[in-house]
């Protein structure tokens, strides 16, 4: 070694982003999509058509939008276990309005109002008050479906306007729907917000070390409110194409679903820990979990065996990588 | 001198090593870290590990207490081969180790922390908490301290956490217990009783490895020495048959200027001007002015309120009185993000929790605070960021294997270019360095000093607390001494002396 210590190159990156593709998460999740598809196909005669599997997509399109939203919060090392009772909310504001004669525009300008307000509330909550978001979310969980119930009741709001149901059972284009225009339209949305804007460096950030982050002059709390506000906001777009698409507003409305939605933005590789994941492996987890509900209901397989299946494969998928990894390094050692 | 003819003396007798490892090697992707190692411990024995950051002396600890694998070479405890798959087969050959940065628990008592994973148990098999309280005292006061047992661990000070850390090695019955850095964050009264108790385990027959940068504790304390430089042994033997500079240049590869290289800075027109500032309970009625390119040391024992008072003049905390003044206009900074946007920043003490995000890349670290700066209309351009990253990669000398690895795989000296790096690229005015030599070789320490020389030839205004008195004294054009809280005075360069300083910082007159 020369005793001037010279300037070393180092370079941007190291190995092929080739090699890094195929072992990532995202690529597994892409092969437990399409075994399930070729499944499918040949369980059932009526998979593959495409008018039955567009009929599909509506199984996680209005889930999906939510789970974009809460993969950036769960990024951040926040949850929003709310997410089904905006829904709820949000529908019953519609629903009362649309009993008073509000047009579409109204209802819809509605929706998403009462959700961009309820997420602002959780957002005041743990940005601002400092609780946690886990223990605010189940409070405003029951507080919202609370609230539903008191108005309805055992009763139903129904007489949407013709007009308003266009945003759950219109198509666009052939066999897309519009809730597909628009799931696919917030995917690229998310994923650019997320890995190609300063905001989005800053989410991870805040998910890997809250202290280095704020002590780098991120603030913090601003970011986890916004993240609340967008939650809350895509939560009052999903009330809008469920409510539509059913046509009518139960207090139960989209029961269970912050589950679901949480357990799609887990499948899709983000650490429930914060701090990793992407918005490509939360939108192969929403066709992974759609299949699997249509396939299993084209085989007339009661809604809980369903619930069972996403359950196992939930299981599975986060365990199969540390057991290849554990059976690898026994090898060694 | 007849080496046959010594006459053996306690620590030359050469028993059979307690721990001895063999052609230990290991690599990380694009790195050898360790390359055909060898060590041996004696009982009753202190060996001094030495070596520059990346060095291969964290790897060293890493694969003896069982958190790595080696590639290649043995380990034998007493003679016999061993192999440490997880850091239980460490403990139970009798190895402990305490770290750099050890991990507590915040949460946990301090009993629960020195007595985790082998608490006493009652006969039903439930944690018997008279005993473990018991204990736990005992041990400590074996270590000569007061701390309350029953107090949960985040309620104490970083050099009380130690002495925690210290009492759960020993509360194993360890025979080999390998210290990584134990001085770093404590008072010299702190070490000499460290330097105590690492008297009583030599004389109980353990083997110590004492992993040090300064080098007035490893003459102080060790008898053996080992050193290490790019993954490789390339010295070891007794100190007392070597000297300083031999083990400098063992180190290094060749020799260093250990002198200060402070550049003589006429200091400009005032930058910072701090009056009065306070907070509710660190410190009260700090006042100082600061010039463009000067250097104002800030020395005081742990526990002064000296970080606390930097990390308010950064916003993180707010004061509850005082005025700041930046280049003649006043100002108020209520966030970190107002100190950057103000040009003030502060390169934090503890590096993996304050100073970097360890599991993200290189580059995003070095382009946190910039991002505006890296990016087009809150779009990122990651050209911008590698150019950024590259620019301050280059001018320390920055050791990875690439842009793109996460700085939590980076060595401690490393992980502190970069986090220097990532403010330097902010281009701020005024920059304070909480501790920016902690637990840093000799070599790489030379070099940040010669930076910050650099950065005040500059014209930045520089603040560095530090505990160390030849860096304050070597560095400063002035020092500020803080004591519980209060100014204890402000000395100027051509008045500085040791002795002044200390009694200032301990308040004995």
């Amino acid at each position: 070694m020369s005793a001037v210590p010279e300037k070393r190159r180092i370079p941007d990156r190291l190995g092929t982003s080739f090699t890094r593709l195929f072992s990532s998460w995202e690529m597994l999740l892409l092969g437990v999509a399409i075994v399930i598809f070729i499944a499918n196909s040949f369980a059932s005669p009526y998979f593959l058509n495409v008018w039955n599997l567009s009929d599909a997509t509506f199984n996680f399109t209005e889930k999906a939008m939510i789970a974009f939203a809460m993969a950036l919060l769960i990024i951040s090392g926040e949850i929003d276990l709310s997410v089904a009772a905006i829904i709820a909310l949000a529908s019953t504001a519609m629903g009362a309005a649309a009993q008073m004669g509000v047009g579409t525009p109204g209802l819809v300008a509605i929706g998403v109002s009462v959700g961009l307000l309820a997420g602002a509330f959780n957002g005041l909550l743990v940005a601002g008050l400092g609780l946690p978001s886990i223990v605010v979310t189940i409070g405003t969980m029951s507080l919202f479906r609370g609230i539903s119930y008191i108005v309805l009741g055992d009763q139903a709001y129904g007489g949407y306007p013709e007009s308003f149901a266009y945003f759950g059972q219109g198509y666009v284009f052939w066999v897309f729907s519009f809730e597909f225009v628009l799931f696919a339209l917030c995917a690229v949305l998310f994923a650019v917000l997320l890995h190609a804007t300063s905001f989005g460096r800053r989410v991870y950030a805040i998910g890997n070390n809250a202290f280095a982050a704020r002590f780098s002059g991120i603030p913090v709390e601003r970011v986890k409110f916004i993240l609340f506000l967008l939650t809350g906001l895509m939560s009052g777009i999903a009330a809008v194409c469920l409510t539509s698409r059913l046509g009518s507003t139960r207090p139960s409305i989209a029961q269970g679903w912050e589950l679901e939605i949480v357990t799609m933005v887990v499948l899709g590789g983000v650490s429930i820990l914060g701090g990793s994941g992407t918005i490509g492996g939360v939108v192969i987890a929403a066709f992974v979990m759609g299949l699997v509900t249509f396939g299993l209901g084209l085989l007339n397989v009661p809604g809980i065996v369903m619930s069972i299946f996403i359950g196992l494969l939930l299981i599975v998928t986060i365990s199969l990588p540390i057991i290849i990894r554990r059976l690898k390094s026994g090898k060694v050692a | 001198m007849n080496a046959a003819v010594q006459t053996p003396i306690q620590e030359t007798a050469r028993p059979v090593p307690l721990l001895e490892m063999r052609g230990i090697s290991k690599s990380f992707p694009g790195v050898r870290a360790l390359d055909q190692v060898d060590i041996a411990l004696y009982p009753g024995t202190v060996t001094a590990l030495i070596g520059e950051n990346g060095a291969g002396k964290s790897t060293l600890v890493k694969i003896l207490t069982g958190i790595y694998q080696p590639d290649e070479g043995e380990i034998l405890v007493g003679g016999k081969p061993v192999a440490f798959v997880t850091a239980q087969d460490a403990t139970n050959h009798g190895v402990t180790a305490i770290h750099q940065e050890t991990v507590l628990f915040d949460e946990l008592s301090v009993a629960e922390n020195i007595y985790l994973g082998h608490a006493p148990k009652t006969k039903l098999g439930l944690v018997d908490w008279k005993a473990l309280n018991a204990r736990s005292l005992a041990l400590l006061h074996s270590l000569e301290t007061t701390v309350d047992v029953r107090a949960k661990l985040k309620e104490l000070s970083i050099a009380q956490r130690h002495l925690v850390a210290i009492a759960r090695a020993l509360s194993v019955d360890a025979r080999i217990v390998i210290m990584d850095e134990p001085t770093a964050a404590l008072s010299r009264k702190e070490v000499d009783d460290l330097f105590q108790i690492i008297e009583r385990l030599k004389s109980q027959g353990k083997a110590i490895l004492f992993i040090s940068h300064k080098f007035d504790e490893v003459y102080e304390i060790a008898q053996n020495y080992a050193v290490f430089r790019d993954g490789r042994a390339v010295g070891h033997g007794a100190l007392k048959d070597t000297s300083q500079n031999e083990i400098v240049r063992l180190m290094v590869g060749r020799s260093v200027d250990q002198v200060f290289p402070k550049i003589d800075v006429t200091p400009g027109e005032t930058a910072l001007k701090v009056e009065n500032y306070s907070h509710p309970t660190e410190f009260r009625g700090i006042s100082f002015e600061l010039r463009r390119g000067e250097i104002l040391g800030l020395y005081g024992l742990v526990g002064a309120g000296r970080s606390e008072f930097c990390q308010s003049l950064f916003g993180v905390t707010r004061p509850s009185g005082g005025r700041l003044t930046l280049e003649g206009r006043e100002i108020t900074i209520r966030s970190p993000r107002d100190a950057i946007a103000h040009g003030v920043v502060y390169v934090p003490e503890e590096r993996g929790r304050h100073g970097a995000v360890l599991q993200m890349p290189i580059f995003q670290n070095m382009s946190l605070p910039s991002l505006t700066r890296t990016s087009r209309a809150g779009f990122l351009r990651s050209a911008e960021e590698f150019a950024l990253a590259r620019r301050y990669a280059e001018r320390f000398d920055l050791r990875a294997a690439a842009l793109s690895v996460p700085v939590g795989t980076l060595s401690g000296g490393n992980q502190q270019k970069v986090v220097i790096g990532k403010w330097l690229a902010t281009q701020p005015k005024v920059i304070i360095l909480d501790e920016p030599t902690k637990g840093i070789d000799i070599g790489s320490k030379a070099a940040v000093h010669a930076f910050i020389s650099e950065l005040a030839a500059e014209g930045l205004s520089i603040i560095m607390v530090s505990s160390e008195l030849p860096e304050i004294m070597g560095m400063s054009d002035r020092v500020l001494v803080m004591r519980e809280g209060l100014s204890a005075g402000l000395f100027d360069r051509q008045s500085l002396d040791a002795e002044t300083l200390v009694r200032a910082a301990t308040g004995n007159a």
